[in-house]
Parts: structure tokens; C-alpha cells; sequence
């Protein structure tokens, strides 16, 4: 097995201002600081999702119902 | 009985007494346009007042009735709905600046025409956190809807016009929307009753979304009984809504009183029972006591059901408004705007992930769901925070508001679980909510416990006093 390349660090601002181009998105650098902290607490809620373990079959319901 | 009674009555004795010829749907709906011009500016509840509209309605249903036509089971019952409902003639704002630009509606949500098929009659439309996205009750474009019982204290949100129109006694009766817990948080913050049906029971037709997903309808009250009146009054299929079920009505007026003898009720430990203030706690244990319930079950992965909530929340909300962020951000809310924002630059995988893990959760809850009929859980960590305020303390963490209000909310409604929101009133200060949680389609049940519960005196939503 290969060794997997190193993970960089998440840099939320970096990122921000990157996905801005490709959405089309313009940001105004006030407004930064509240994104930064909102993609922070968004990626600490995905980490807690993706480590919980799901078998490939679990497939999200095309229609959810209750 | 005096004008001022009639404003505060209940939806069951007014309908009564309209049915009877005791009073007239117009003198009903004309005390409450009164109570709303004098007591209103003080709560902030309504932006839109509908008076031509509701007297002129409850002319033709006096009419009708002096005719000998059948008044209906809310005949002359005023009612309000969150300005995310369309109603006839007014854009639906949504509680946003950029949506009353919007062509006004030609017609009203289903769920405004089938409580007025029921004889209920629209006085207005009420005030809400911007595009839903909200647990606060506070809107920078409308002004804050002011909890009645503490006018320095937030009202809860999104809905918090409906909860702060309730309370307030401007109306017996209010239309909402929760999507992660906004009937529920503004039920508890207010003091009053609320409920969140399974997803897919009430049409959302002719509602302005946000999380397609996770949207939910429903209404808000000062009794059980009234809540169900108009919650069977709204069942049905509706082509409409895509998600709408297909069930016949379930009417649960019938039931109401049928007691909890034959229920197993249990308390959400775990995850429901850490993490808020002692009160939230001691609220739900006063719930569980007067129903005897000793039982304590583990909702499996709490926190990750949250979670995902949260992301799905808001890749789906910023999906919605992703023209809007890019042409017009300058006019949201800017607490809406950045969360929105950063919800649009959610990895698609995130998002997946949290879709799929949603299928498991609803498996593992729905499998409790064969142990016990009826789960109890707080429904917010707190009372309600004073008005602006951004941090709160909740178990010695210093966290922000606006995230964490609905942290009880959230795992519930991720599954579409019913949900009746019960009012405690602890001591001298502001009231608590508590969940009375029931398994998928079974409202019959969340709103029987309810009302046993309001029979025993253990919760209760009384009208906040105005001067």
C-alpha cells in the first residue's frame, strides 16, 4: 500500500475566498470573519457525521418519508 | 361576556358559542382586531393585519349561518399565519426585505384555506425570522417579535410572530412552520402549545421554503384541544406538495381524552439529558412525574443527527437562495447571509454523508419506537434568552445562541418524528418547553399525553398580562 500524501490543515478563509470564484459568489471582506466561524462550526459537524461508520449500502431514501 | 373575553377566548369556545348563535363571528373577529391595534405594538407579532378581509369573511359566514348552513368546527376563529404562508393579495415576504419585492399571492397557502373551510377566519400575517433560518424570533427588516411575557426577552423563532401572537392572546390560534424546531422553540420560549406534525402530514402548498427536506407545518395554540381542531382540520392529501402523504384523515379531536393508561412513555436520557440548564431538566422530569413515566430510553447518535441536521440545513437552505446570495446579499440579514454563505461551500460529499446517515438514524429510532409509545425531551436548553444576546453558558461552555437553541430540537425533526411542544411553568419566571415525542403518523398520541398533561395542571399557556 502506498503512503497517502499528508493532509493539509483547513484553512477556512483560504477556502472561502477560493470557492467564491467557482460559485460565482462575491464576498465583501467584512463579512469574512462570520463565514470563517460558520465553515469552522460546519466542519466540525461533517468530521462527527463522517466518522460514524456506514455500510456502502446505506443509501439516502431518493424520497424521505417519515 | 364582555369584548375583552371574546379576544382571549379559546378556539373551541368560540366556535361553540358562534355554532349556538351565542355571539356573532363578526363581534368575535372585531375584538380581536381591537386587542391586536392596542396590544400588538407592544410584541411586534403581526406585519400584516387583515381587517377588511376578516370582517367581511366573518359577515358571509354569519350569513351563511343565519341561513341555517353548518358554521364549521372553528366557525368565527380568528387565526394568524407566518408570513411565509402565501396569502391572497400580499407577496409572501418570508420575513425577508428582498421577497415582498414579489408579485403579491393569488391565492392563500392550503393550509389557510382548509382552516377557513373549517369556518376559521385570517386576520393577518406574523412576523419571522428571515427566510426561517432563525431561532430567535428577531428580524433586522421587521423589528423582533417581544416574548408577551417578558418584552426583554426573545420570543423564539423562526416563528416567532405566531408564538408572540399566541401568547399574547391577539389570536387563539397560529400557523408556523419548523424545519429544525421552529413551532417548538417559540412554544417553549412563549408558553404555549405547538405542534410539529410526521413530515409529510400537513401540505405545504403555497408555503415559501427553506429546507425541502426537513420543512414542516403546523399550528400553535393556548390548548390542547384547540391544537387539534385545527390540526384535523388541516389533514389531507394535497397534490400540491410533493411530499404530502397520500393517508386518509386521522382525526384526533375523538381520542383526545382517551388518558395515558395504556401508554409506555420514557425520557430521553443520554445526549436529551446533558448539555442545558438544570430547569430544562427539571422541566421535563415534572412532565415525566405527572405521568408516571420511571422509564429512561437512549435516542442512539443524538449528536450525530444533529450534525447532520446542521449540514443538510445548510446546503439545502443556501441551494434555495443561491441566486439571491450572489445578486442581492447586501440585503439579508447578515446573520442569515453568512451562515448561508458558508453553506454553499459545503463539499457534496458532506452533504451525502449526512443524507445517508439520516437512513440509518430513522432505523435505529424507529426500532426504540417498539419499546415505548411516547418519549419525553426538553425542548430548548434554556428559557428564553434576553433579546440580542449572542452567548450563552450551557453546561460551563460558553457558546453562540443563534447555533445552539435547537440542539434538542434538531434530532427529532431530522426523522420527521410528531412532535407537541407542552408548556411548564416551573416558578414565578419565564416558562420551559418539553417534547412529547410520538413515532411516525401517531399525533394522536403526542396530543393525547398533551392534554392529559394541561387536564392534570402540569402545563398550561396562560395569556400574558397587558396592561
Amino acid at each position: 500500500m502506498t503512503e497517502a500524501p499528508e493532509i493539509p490543515a483547513f484553512d477556512p478563509e483560504a477556502y472561502a475566498s477560493a470557492a467564491s470564484g467557482m460559485l460565482a459568489l462575491p464576498i465583501d471582506p467584512a463579512w469574512m470573519p462570520a463565514i470563517v466561524a460558520n465553515l469552522r462550526v460546519l466542519h466540525a459537524a461533517a468530521d462527527l457525521v463522517g466518522a460514524f461508520p456506514l455500510p456502502d449500502e446505506a443509501e439516502a431514501a431518493p424520497v424521505f418519508e417519515a | 361576556m364582555s369584548e375583552q373575553d371574546w379576544s382571549t377566548a379559546s378556539a373551541a369556545s368560540i366556535a361553540a358559542s358562534v355554532a349556538s348563535g351565542a355571539v356573532s363571528a363578526r363581534t368575535v373577529v372585531a375584538a380581536a382586531l381591537d386587542r391586536i391595534g392596542r396590544v400588538d405594538p407592544a410584541v411586534n407579532a403581526f406585519t400584516d393585519v387583515l381587517a377588511d378581509r376578516a370582517l367581511a369573511r366573518a359577515d358571509r359566514l354569519d350569513a351563511a349561518h343565519g341561513r341555517g348552513g353548518a358554521p364549521g368546527p372553528l366557525a368565527g376563529v380568528p387565526f394568524a399565519a407566518k408570513n411565509l404562508f402565501d396569502i391572497a393579495g400580499l407577496p409572501t415576504r418570508a420575513g425577508s426585505r428582498i421577497n415582498r419585492e414579489r408579485a403579491p399571492s393569488e391565492g392563500d397557502a392550503t393550509l389557510i384555506g382548509r382552516l377557513e373551510a373549517a369556518g376559521a377566519i385570517l386576520v393577518g400575517g406574523l412576523n419571522m425570522g428571515e427566510y426561517a433560518y432563525d431561532f430567535t424570533g428577531e428580524n433586522c427588516h421587521d423589528g423582533n417579535t417581544r416574548n408577551p411575557h417578558a418584552p426583554g426577552h426573545m420570543a423564539g423563532g423562526s416563528s416567532g410572530g405566531s408564538g408572540g401572537a399566541v401568547a399574547a392572546g391577539l389570536v387563539p390560534l397560529a400557523l408556523g412552520s419548523d424545519t429544525n424546531g421552529s413551532i417548538r422553540v417559540p412554544a417553549a420560549f412563549c408558553g404555549c402549545f405547538g405542534l410539529k406534525p410526521t413530515y409529510g402530514r400537513l401540505s405545504r402548498a403555497g408555503s415559501f421554503p427553506f429546507v425541502g427536506s426537513l420543512d414542516h407545518l403546523g399550528p400553535m395554540s393556548r390548548s390542547t384541544r384547540d391544537l387539534a381542531l385545527a390540526y384535523d382540520a388541516m389533514q389531507g392529501p394535497d397534490p400540491a406538495d410533493p411530499v404530502a402523504t397520500d393517508r386518509a384523515v386521522e382525526p384526533t379531536g375523538p381520542g383526545l381524552d382517551a388518558g395515558v393508561g395504556d401508554l409506555r412513555i420514557a425520557v430521553a436520557g443520554g445526549y436529551f439529558a446533558s448539555g442545558g440548564d438544570a430547569e430544562a431538566f427539571a422541566a421535563v422530569a415534572a412532565v415525566a412525574d405527572a405521568l408516571s413515566a420511571t422509564r429512561t430510553v437512549e435516542i442512539p447518535q443524538a449528536a450525530r443527527a444533529r450534525a447532520a441536521a446542521y449540514l443538510i440545513t445548510a446546503a439545502e437552505g443556501a441551494a434555495l437562495h443561491r441566486d439571491r446570495l450572489r445578486e442581492r446579499a447586501g440585503d439579508f440579514d447578515p446573520a442569515v447571509r453568512d451562515r448561508l454563505i458558508a453553506g454553499m461551500m459545503l463539499p457534496a460529499p458532506f452533504v451525502e454523508r449526512a443524507q445517508r446517515f439520516r437512513r440509518w438514524y430513522r432505523a435505529a429510532v424507529l426500532d426504540l419506537f417498539r419499546e415505548v409509545d411516547v418519549i419525553l425531551a426538553p425542548c430548548t436548553p434554556c428559557r428564553a434568552p434576553r433579546a440580542g444576546q449572542t452567548a450563552f453558558v450551557l453546561d460551563g461552555v460558553t457558546l453562540p445562541v443563534r447555533a445552539n437553541i435547537g440542539l434538542f430540537t434538531q434530532p427529532i425533526s431530522f426523522i420527521g418524528l410528531p412532535v407537541v411542544a407542552v408548556p411548564v411553568w416551573l416558578d414565578t419566571g419565564l416558562p420551559l418547553g418539553v417534547q412529547v415525542i410520538a413515532a411516525p403518523w401517531r399525533e394522536d398520541l403526542a396530543l393525547r399525553v398533551a392534554h392529559h398533561l394541561e387536564r392534570a395542571g402540569v402545563v398550561r399557556a396562560p395569556v400574558a398580562n397587558f396592561a
